[in-house]
């Protein structure tokens, strides 16, 4: 089966960016508000590798009143395969994912990338597939879904350090999580306004605001001396800017940074934001 | 990229990119002199608040004239004959380069002065004259000084990005007698200056490309900075200028949306400092189009990859890509190096170019900063699909990928995977970890290997919650 990009980039960015408003409620503040139920999409990687980052995502979207289930058959979206061109190994995935999540009444994913699979590429690798549109339109990626569906506009909490944000960029330019440097648009951002409302959180600027950190899966191993370079150089970004620790929606990104910044033993810690946001009123 | 014949050679992006990157002063230099055109490129445009209106009139432009492109393409012709221009068609590139040798023979040609042109490096024009006795001169200085090293250009609007000011000065002592160790620019400028303006005077035929032609008119335009173009034009008395079919706008009227944005995106500028129109041959003098496909058609018919024929040949994909930047337009082995250039590629020759796809993290960059929104990312994306069904991918990326999806088919077998590679982990002692098989840990730490796996911590804390709750 090949892959049909059909679509127009553009008009999915708009429909992704125009559908925001069909659940305008705050369960937080309403109590007569149902409890929205959310099925957990944990990346595989991170079920695996980084198991905190996904109880810290727990954590938050309980604290905001979200009925939290991780279904346990899911392992992976198959963006490693889709995005290697092996769409044959990556579509009964994509079906699994499917049936697995088809019941929730929202999906909630830690990772900006694993969230664009679903959302962006799965049409691809299942055409015809009933459901898929209803899937897609409720699948979200954690910040967005703080911010878009729970209309959460800050975080009670303190986090007292410099940090520097990393975009991502499945996140900031599939499912524009914020405004790219490249298009004329009124500035925005997502996660940078989650973190910004914290108390004590000193935002680093960078040099340049979301250059690509090289992870890009298996380009990481495929085109290993450019993919550390261009790691190497978005650490050096951050620290010359006096970043304390190193935040992104992402821990692929994040663990290819982290492992540069480990070999070099550098200072800089590395947290994925759902750590920060979860954790900031009990651990300043 | 090392040239023979005109045929490229087929070493991988990862592979031909490795000197380039191993040299991190030099390849950090190349990072931030595009760099700093990518930012020159956002002060423009930032200064335009309907650019993004413009981005998507250009879009729309350039589909409709590909929907219609044989109607348009007979028009121009029409058109562009009743101005006195002499219209020739070609296939591809032997026809193309046939073409251009008959018109030169016809006048007895034997110099040529050159302004830039992608297709006629695409063709491979320059040495297939050089076989047939006659003398093509580069005249944008880039090009030149590349040709100087008989090297191809390393960047479509910057050829010689990639050379440093003080091998230039090293060059032009050598081959034009300018003092040994001046490396000012001016000097340098000066010097080629003088060289170019004998070139100029000498020269029987003037070659061009084409930017925009103009279907409603059948008049072209020629872009340049350094108004080569136009005393390529104007000494010599024979014109031919070069052109892919996918050039042609509609109106004259279409012009203002691309001449606003082709020198923003390019090089930050709001126009060229030449943007010349043809109407016609001059007086007592010749024009000449050649009008030529070279594997257009194919990739018109081919829907995924169709919006690619948009490119404007501006660059600013080139400037914006984190991987071009430090790897280098030669890493690319393909006459347009790139995020455009990797989309273009595969459908010249695929298994010879099927690395280039896989050159890109796909961050997006490329499809956000295209003035003609070209989604040059899910291109890439596309192509690797078509590389991976062809079977075109190596037999060992494709039985990696056919065991990974085995794998997560079955919870039970990524559990028990994920608890061994983790055990694993713990372990081994580093030697037995960190080896020249483990491309990852050459200069990156693996990951943490935690006891429990983000399953087992949300049991407990189900269990936990559940206790809590009797």
């Amino acid at each position: 089966m090949g892959f049909t990009i059909d679509r127009d980039y553009n008009a999915q960015v708009e429909e992704t960016s125009s559908r925001r408003s069909f659940a305008n409620f705050s369960p937080v503040c309403i109590p007569w508000a149902p409890m929205p139920q959310v099925g957990l999409f944990i990346p595989c990687y991170v079920d695996q590798l980084y198991p905190e980052v996904g109880m810290a995502t727990v954590r938050l979207l309980e604290r905001f009143g979200c009925q939290v289930e991780f279904p346990a058959a899911q392992t992976c979206c198959g963006q490693p395969m889709a995005n290697t061109g092996c769409n044959d190994d990556a579509a009964p995935l994509a079906r699994r994912f499917l049936n697995i999540f088809s019941p929730y009444e929202y999906v909630v994913c830690p990772s900006g990338s694993c969230t664009s699979m679903v959302r962006n590429h799965y049409h691809d690798l299942l055409p015809d597939e009933s459901g898929l549109k209803a899937l897609e339109q409720k699948t979200f990626e954690l910040c967005e879904f703080l911010v878009d569906v729970l209309n959460v506009e800050s975080i009670a909490g303190r986090f007292p350090h410099r940090v520097g944000l990393h975009q991502s960029c499945h996140g900031l330019r599939e499912l524009r999580l914020g405004s790219s440097s490249e298009l004329v648009v009124e500035p925005f951002g997502k996660p940078r306004q989650l973190l910004a409302g914290l108390e004590g959180i000193e935002l680093v600027d960078l040099a340049r605001t979301d250059e690509c950190c090289g992870f890009g899966g298996t380009f990481a191993v495929s085109e290993e001396a450019v993919s550390c370079m261009m790691g190497n150089d978005r650490v050096h970004d951050h620290e010359s800017h006096g970043a304390e620790v190193m935040t992104g929606v992402d821990m692929s990104c994040l663990m290819h940074l982290d492992g540069l910044i480990k070999r070099q033993k550098k200072p800089m810690r590395v947290m994925h934001i759902a750590e920060i946001l979860s954790e900031s009123e009990v651990r300043p | 990229m090392s040239v023979a014949d005109g045929q490229p050679t087929t070493q991988t992006h990862p592979k031909a990119a490795l000197p380039f990157v191993a040299n991190d002063e030099r390849a950090h230099w190349h990072d931030k002199a595009l760099w700093f055109v990518r930012h020159k490129r956002d002060v423009a445009v930032h200064a335009v608040p309907e650019w993004e209106q413009l981005r998507e009139a250009a879009s729309q432009i350039k589909a409709h004239t590909m929907a219609h492109l044989a109607d348009y393409l007979e028009q121009f012709e029409a058109n562009a004959k009743q101005r006195g221009v002499h219209v020739h068609w070609a296939a591809d590139a032997a026809e193309h380069n046939e073409a251009v040798l008959r018109i030169l023979q016809r006048h007895g040609a034997k110099k040529v002065v050159k302004s830039k042109s992608m297709l006629t490096e695409e063709c491979h024009l320059n040495p297939f004259l050089e076989r047939h006795g006659i003398e093509v001169i580069d005249t944008d200085l880039g090009e030149r000084i590349v040709q100087m090293r008989h090297e191809t250009p390393s960047h479509i609007v910057l050829p010689a990005i990639h050379i440093k000011k003080e091998e230039v000065g090293q060059l032009f002592h050598e081959q034009l007698g300018t003092d040994e160790g001046a490396d000012d620019a001016k000097y340098l400028t000066e010097a080629a200056r003088q060289h170019l303006q004998q070139k100029f005077h000498d020269a029987d035929v003037g070659i061009t490309g084409v930017n925009f032609a103009i279907a409603a008119t059948g008049g072209f335009v020629v872009c340049t900075n350094e108004g080569n173009a136009d005393l390529g034009t104007s000494l010599p008395p024979v014109h031919i200028a070069c052109m892919g079919i996918e050039k042609l706008i509609p109106r004259a009227s279409d012009l203002g949306v691309f001449l606003r944005m082709l020198a923003r995106s390019a090089t930050g500028q709001p126009i060229t400092a030449y943007s010349t129109h043809y109407h016609g041959p001059k007086a007592g003098g010749e024009l000449h189009i050649v009008l030529v496909d070279n594997g257009r058609s194919d990739v018109l018919g081919q829907e995924k990859f169709r919006r690619s024929l948009n490119c404007i040949r501006c660059g600013a994909c080139m400037n914006t890509c984190p991987v071009y930047r430090r790897s280098g337009g030669h890493s690319y082995s393909y006459t347009v190096p790139g995020p455009i250039g990797s989309v273009l590629a595969p459908s010249r020759g695929m298994k010879e170019h099927y690395s280039l796809p896989y050159a890109s993290s796909l961050c997006g960059s490329c499809t956000d900063v295209c003035p003609v929104k070209i989604d040059l990312h899910h291109q890439l994306l596309a192509w690797r699909g078509e590389i991976a069904r062809q079977k075109v991918l190596p037999w060992s990326k494709r039985t990696s990928m056919k065991l990974g999806g085995w794998l997560f088919r079955s919870p039970a077998l990524f559990r028990l995977a994920g608890w061994s590679g983790r055990l694993a982990l713990r372990l081994l002692p580093r030697w037995a970890i960190y080896h020249r098989f483990n491309v990852w840990g050459r200069q990156r730490d693996l990951p943490p290997a935690p006891k429990q796996s983000f399953r087992a911590l949300y049991r407990e804390h189900q269990q936990r919650r559940r206790s809590d709750g009797e």
